[in-house]
């Protein structure tokens, strides 16, 4: 006998069964205990050794550097980055031309590389002056006293950022709707103040989170400093293992602060985010997160 | 002599001579003159692609013309003229002359990361160097005047398109233009919300703002111009008292427009 129709409508449907979500999650959970022993219960970690070296003053001051160090960068490297988005953006062709070549330069060269090279700048140019080009200079100073792994490691880390902020930089000048400048302009505004009070404000609010991914790379990859015997948290910790050979701890201990800071700039990121979003956010184009570190990656 | 001017006893507020416009090998302006005096309104309608919007940004520069010229109060805009030769106008004196020509765009545009009173501020403290308390004094005043006393704090995504477009009126008002420029300013809006928009700009009107409206409202045409330009093909087809070209219009053009507009 059928049901008719009003009897299918009342009777409640037995749910669709999904076997392979429960084996696949079996599985899953099954090589995570696995994990979670093996770094328990494996001897080599040092667990004590780990808790010891935590809060060792030497990697402490290391954490700081480290923090001072991507702190520095990405604010030298956004201040210039948006310097050159605007001379991109510029009708002066010599501008434009400065900025590509400037962008083109400092997004083709490996950061590691560019280190190195800051470090040795004084090979190349012995003394830093300011002058005329051709003609005498009126102060100068020996490159070598100029030139420390900090300032090196500054240079390289906040130029490559510049590069690969003004691409992003100039983007979000771009999604702002040509609408917004000539609503401006028509009150008599100029390029600038068009710039500085309505295009920038909204635009800076769109990069937020690229700009939030670029901080967490850039706190990643302070760590190519170590070439510079500059005593970041991977290099003090390099440091300690090679006078105590406990390696693997040691490493555990840069991992964790690694992890706690970067958690701790997603959720700085997803703050200021919100903050600024309320009720006042532009009807925008996405942006395309460009991060030079995940080019960097690939 | 360096400019023309008009011998009579007053100079018509925009008079706007042979105006030339391309787009790459499209002409969109063909030779476009036009008189407004002071305190008159002049609705400007006809078809779509007709030229009307590249017109009215013709005539506070948003758009560069090829040809022709466009004086305000007497003055040629966005050129100067020496020694009978035309010199491009610098950036900051182009900006100086618009400021006496308000827009209104179809889209609003106001600036999304400011309040309502932040966006009628901005242009007088930035660019007039208003003070700060003159300047929130006068936008308060402009906001009741638009209806939108209460509105002061939001921001324009939590107002009605309706709401935007009166708070873009007065933002441009807070300028004090001697001319208002309207491009399409109801056709981004949901029927209903249309006659508030109108109803503040009868009200200018009948203030003695001069005004150019590009409008598909023939109605408001009909009460509230003084003149009416039907545009067609990047000419002035005809223009006179909305009486004449509305109602009895010379040109077939117009009559097939306007028959397929009120129907
Ligand atoms: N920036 C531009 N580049 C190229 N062509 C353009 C540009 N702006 C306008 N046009 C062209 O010029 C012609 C006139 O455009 P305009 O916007 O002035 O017409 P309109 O009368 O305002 O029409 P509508 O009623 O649809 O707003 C159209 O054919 C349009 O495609
Ligand atoms: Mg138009």
């Amino acid at each position: 006998m059928a049901m008719d129709a009003h009897d299918v409508a009342v009777t409640k449907p037995i749910p669709l069964r999904h076997p392979w979500r429960w084996a696949g999650g079996a599985l899953l959970i099954g090589l995570a205990a696995a994990f979670v022993q093996l770094l328990v219960f494996n001897a080599n970690m040092q667990w004590g050794v780990v808790g010891a070296y935590l809060f060792d003053g030497e990697i402490l001051a290391g954490l700081g550097r480290t923090l001072l160090l991507t702190a520095l960068a990405m604010i030298i490297g956004l201040a210039v980055g948006m310097l050159l988005a605007v001379m991109r953006l510029s009708d002066n062709p010599v501008f434009q031309a400065a900025s590509w070549a400037w962008i083109w330069f400092f997004r083709g060269v490996p950061p590691l590389v560019q280190l190195i090279f800051w470090y040795n700048l004084a090979l190349l140019i012995p003394r830093i002056g300011i002058g005329i080009p051709f003609g005498r200079a009126f102060v100068s100073w020996d490159t070598n006293v100029l030139i420390t792994p900090f300032s090196a490691a500054i240079l390289g880390l906040s130029l490559t950022e510049s590069a690969y902020a003004a691409e992003m930089i100039r983007a979000g000048i771009k999604a702002i709707s040509t609408g917004q400048s000539e609503a401006a302009a028509s009150l008599g505004m100029s390029r600038i103040q068009a710039l500085r009070r309505i295009i920038l404000p909204q635009a800076l609010r769109i990069l937020i989170p690229p700009i939030g991914n670029d901080t967490i790379s850039m706190l990643k990859f302070t760590s190519l400093v170590s070439v510079l015997a500059l005593p970041d948290l991977l290099y003090s910790a390099q440091m300690i293992y090679s006078r105590t050979y406990q390696t693997i701890p040691l490493l555990i201990v840069v991992t964790i602060w690694y992890l706690v800071l970067s958690t701790a700039l997603t959720f700085m990121e997803h703050y200021i985010e919100h903050a600024m979003a309320v009720g006042r956010t532009a009807p925008a184009r996405l942006v395309p997160r460009t991060s030079w570190w995940r080019l960097a990656r690939a | 002599m360096t400019q023309p001017r008009p011998t009579g006893k007053t100079v018509p507020l925009l008079r706007i001579v042979g105006l030339r416009k391309s787009f790459g090998p499209v002409e969109v302006l063909r030779d476009v003159s036009l008189v407004v005096e002071t305190g008159q309104v002049t609705c400007i309608v006809g078809p779509s692609g007709s030229g009307k919007s590249t017109l009215l940004r013709c005539l506070n520069r948003l758009e560069v013309p090829d040809g022709g010229a466009i004086y305000l109060d007497g003055l040629l805009v966005g050129v100067t003229e020496k020694n009978g030769r035309l010199y491009e106008m610098s950036p900051k004196a182009l900006a100086t002359q618009r400021q006496a020509m308000g827009m209104v765009f179809q889209g609003f545009h106001l600036f999304p990361h400011m309040t309502a009173l932040e966006n009628i501020i901005e242009a007088p403290i930035t660019v007039k160097k208003q003070p700060r308390e003159e300047a929130i004094r006068s936008a308060r005043e402009l906001l009741r005047k638009v209806g939108l006393t209460e509105k002061a704090d939001a921001y324009p995504q939590q107002l009605s398109g309706g709401q935007q477009q009166r708070v873009a009126i007065a933002r441009s008002l807070a300028m004090q233009p001697k001319l208002m420029l309207f491009d399409e300013p109801t056709s981004a809006l949901d029927p209903e919300l249309v006659g508030e928009v109108l109803a503040v700009m009868k009200q200018l009107a009948q203030e003695g703002t001069t005004m150019v409206v590009v409008t598909h409202e023939m109605s408001f045409a009909r009460d509230v111009a003084n003149q009416v330009v039907f545009m067609d093909g990047g000419v002035i087809v005809e223009s006179g008292p909305p009486a004449e070209v509305l109602s009895h219009p010379r040109h077939a053009r117009t009559r097939t427009f306007l028959a397929r507009v009120v129907s």
